[in-house]
């Protein structure tokens, strides 16, 4: 277990590696930070003097090197735009961002498992075919058409539902702004969780589906039958259980997939995250921020795989031998 | 008389291998198949004929006046015969629009899962052929590509371009990057699937007769083991093209793809939705029909074909 856990951790730390190097030669190449510095009215001489002063002429590798050291401890350089530290404002935009995701997992979790657990073991009744098709179509619709649909439905021809923004949030732990905890903040919350959600909800539930039928086919769920144990503990305790192993891999794996798909729910009911940060960015060629933004999403990614692999390891013993695959 | 001792002695022709296959004799039975095929090469037919079809050009800028724009549809008042879906903001006559569109959704979708195929395939195989540390790194490397999700990748990657190029020299590449990031943001799909059947294939006794005839690697990955991979390639293709339309879609939405002048489906509903507030839905609700119904139908064919072959996919 130990030498598993080491190599995930191993792995993790290369994986961020790269991303930072990946980032480091975008802000190297993209934009010019002299000029965002001291515009255009200096002289070239001048300008020379200021790259050498600032270390734009040394080698590839001390400059890395310095971008490397400085983002360790937490500094990203600063926004062109907001002229202020590019990981500050990133963080500062991190609560919203997360609070849709949470949203939109738990719509998942609690829609996903009771729906995939049903129509595996009744999978002829109406109702499974029903979830069933309601899945197909529901993979086939892009996340941003769901989310424009939401909107035209409640928001404009119904009025139900506000169409844009978090609406009001209150502070908690001081830095945290939430919508958790005002009925205005929730209703903003409604509909861009159920865009996001429904990217991944059918996925899920075919994913839980597929592994819960072909569990209720395994030796050692026949045998319980055979014991004459209840039809609710083989499902719930005994098939139920393994069903959930692969999901928990997927469901990490997803987790930074809907990281990814929040740029479009963002964009779409113009969400203050940090996915709608991100594109405002790049239309303002704002380097350190998109580098910023880079660094936290890939850690991110990199953090939850890293989870997900280790408690894999913890609730599936067959892992440990099979540390290398 | 003649004719059936020949069918017998000579080998049956592909073409009545294929009458005869699980494949067709499922597919004379799927009604829901049936249909998803016949709309799939209709959404073909639209795609290659669209300059004929369509009663005008959406890229020739002579035939396209802003005195048109968002006229509705002919079955809502105030529509103009001339146009029967309506027009866009820019005085496009969608119908048009939506006919070159999908074949510009198509194209970058088909020719995209054609890029992760090739190169998916080729390092499957050899993941697979060649095993030990070729394999065990080359699959690591999948893990690792495929833990950050294409979706981010390819946002990334087209808006760092983006932001390089600037937005005009962008917008002149935009296909070739659609296609470029979509393709090799996806090769791992088809690396580990074709590598879980080259790893069952392998053990058979064609491949040691193939080794010991003398023949060479490559030539026994491509013309012995290749071929009997193709029905996991068949089913993940349709799934591929329709996951790369979407993600097609989905980029030109966030305007990282093809630029308005030239719209696939996603720029268009785009460019509709800036409009959806002040009543012209049609610009949106059309396209966005359009692009449900196509992946809808790749979807179901997937599903299908997956049914019917049942290969060993790869899971998780």
């Amino acid at each position: 277990m130990i030498a598993f856990l080491i190599k995930r951790v191993v792995q993790a730390i290369i994986v961020m590696f790269v991303i930072s190097l990946v980032s480091f030669s975008i802000q190297d190449n993209l934009g010019d930070p002299l000029r965002e510095l001291v515009g255009q009215s200096v002289s070239e001489a001048e300008r020379q003097e200021l790259r050498d002063e600032m270390g734009l002429n040394d080698p590839f590798l001390v400059q890395y090197a310095r971008f490397a050291k400085n983002a360790l401890q937490g500094d990203l350089g600063t926004s062109y735009f907001f002229k202020e530290p590019a990981l500050e404002v990133i963080l500062k935009k991190l609560p919203a961002t997360l609070e849709l995701v949470l949203g939109a997992t738990l719509i998942i979790m609690l829609l996903s498992v009771p729906l995939g657990v049903y129509s595996a073991i009744k999978p002829y009744s109406l109702f499974s075919r029903a979830v069933m098709g309601f899945s197909i179509i529901g993979i086939s619709v892009p996340v941003f058409l769901t989310a424009i649909g939401l909107i035209y439905l409640f928001s404009i021809e119904l009025g139900w539902m506000p169409s844009f923004g978090r609406g009001e949030t209150t502070q908690i732990l001081g830095f945290w702004g939430s919508g958790f905890f005002t009925a205005d903040g929730l209703a903003h919350l409604v509909l861009p969780c159920i865009s996001l959600a429904s990217i991944m909800l059918p996925l899920f539930i075919r994913l839980i589906r597929a592994e819960m039928m072909e569990v209720l086919q395994s030796e050692y769920v026949k045998f319980a039958w055979a014991k004459g144990l209840s039809p609710r503990r083989i499902y719930f305790l005994h098939a139920l259980k393994n069903t959930m192993l692969p999901v928990i891999t997927v469901g990490g794996v997803q987790i930074g997939t809907m990281v990814a798909y929040t740029i479009l729910t963002e964009t779409v009911f113009q969400w203050p995250g940090m996915g709608f940060l991100f594109l405002e960015a790049v239309n303002r060629v704002d380097t350190p921020l998109i580098v910023a933004y880079l660094i936290v999403v890939g850690a991110i990614f990199v953090v939850t795989n890293t989870l997900v692999d280790l408690i894999y390891g913890l609730v599936n013993p067959t892992v440990k031998l099979a540390g290398k695959k | 008389m003649n004719d059936h001792v020949q069918t017998l002695d000579a080998p049956p022709s592909a073409w009545q291998r294929f009458l005869d296959s699980h494949l067709w004799h499922s597919f004379t039975r799927d009604r829901v198949a049936q249909f998803s095929l016949l709309v799939f090469v209709a959404y073909g037919l639209m795609a290659l004929l669209a300059p004929l079809i369509a009663p005008y050009n959406p890229y020739d800028p002579a035939q396209i006046d802003i005195l048109n724009a968002e006229m509705p549809p002919s079955w809502e008042a105030g529509s103009d015969p001339a146009f029967w879906l309506g027009t866009d903001a820019q005085g496009r006559d969608l119908w048009s629009t939506i006919l070159y569109g999908t074949r510009v959704s198509l194209a970058i979708g088909l020719c995209a899962v054609a890029l992760q195929a090739v190169i998916g395939i080729v390092i499957g195989l050899l993941a697979g052929y060649r095993g030990g540390r070729v394999d065990s790194l080359l699959m690591r490397f999948a893990d690792v590509q495929l833990s950050f999700s294409t979706m981010m990748v390819a946002i990334v990657v087209l808006a760092v371009f983006q932001a390089t190029f600037g937005t005009e020299l962008y917008q002149e590449l935009a296909m070739v990057m659609l296609i470029l990031v979509i393709g090799i943001a996806e090769w791992p799909q088809y690396a580990r699937t074709i590598r879980a059947s080259v790893l069952a294939e392998k053990k058979k006794e064609y491949v040691d007769a193939a080794r010991v005839i003398g023949f060479k690697a490559p030539r026994i990955m491509f013309r012995h083991i290749l071929p009997n991979t193709l029905s996991p390639i068949l089913v993940i293709s349709t799934v591929q093209v329709a996951n790369a339309i979407i993600a097609e879609a989905s980029l030109s939405f966030l305007g990282l793809g093809m630029p308005v002048s030239e719209p696939s489906l996603g720029s268009l509903i785009s460019s509709g939705f800036e409009y959806i507030f002040s009543g012209s839905w049609w610009i949106t609700v059309i396209p966005g029909a359009v692009l449900i119904s196509l992946v809808l139908v790749m979807n179901l064919l997937g599903d299908w074909l997956r049914d019917v072959l049942n290969p060993k996919l790869y899971k998780g």
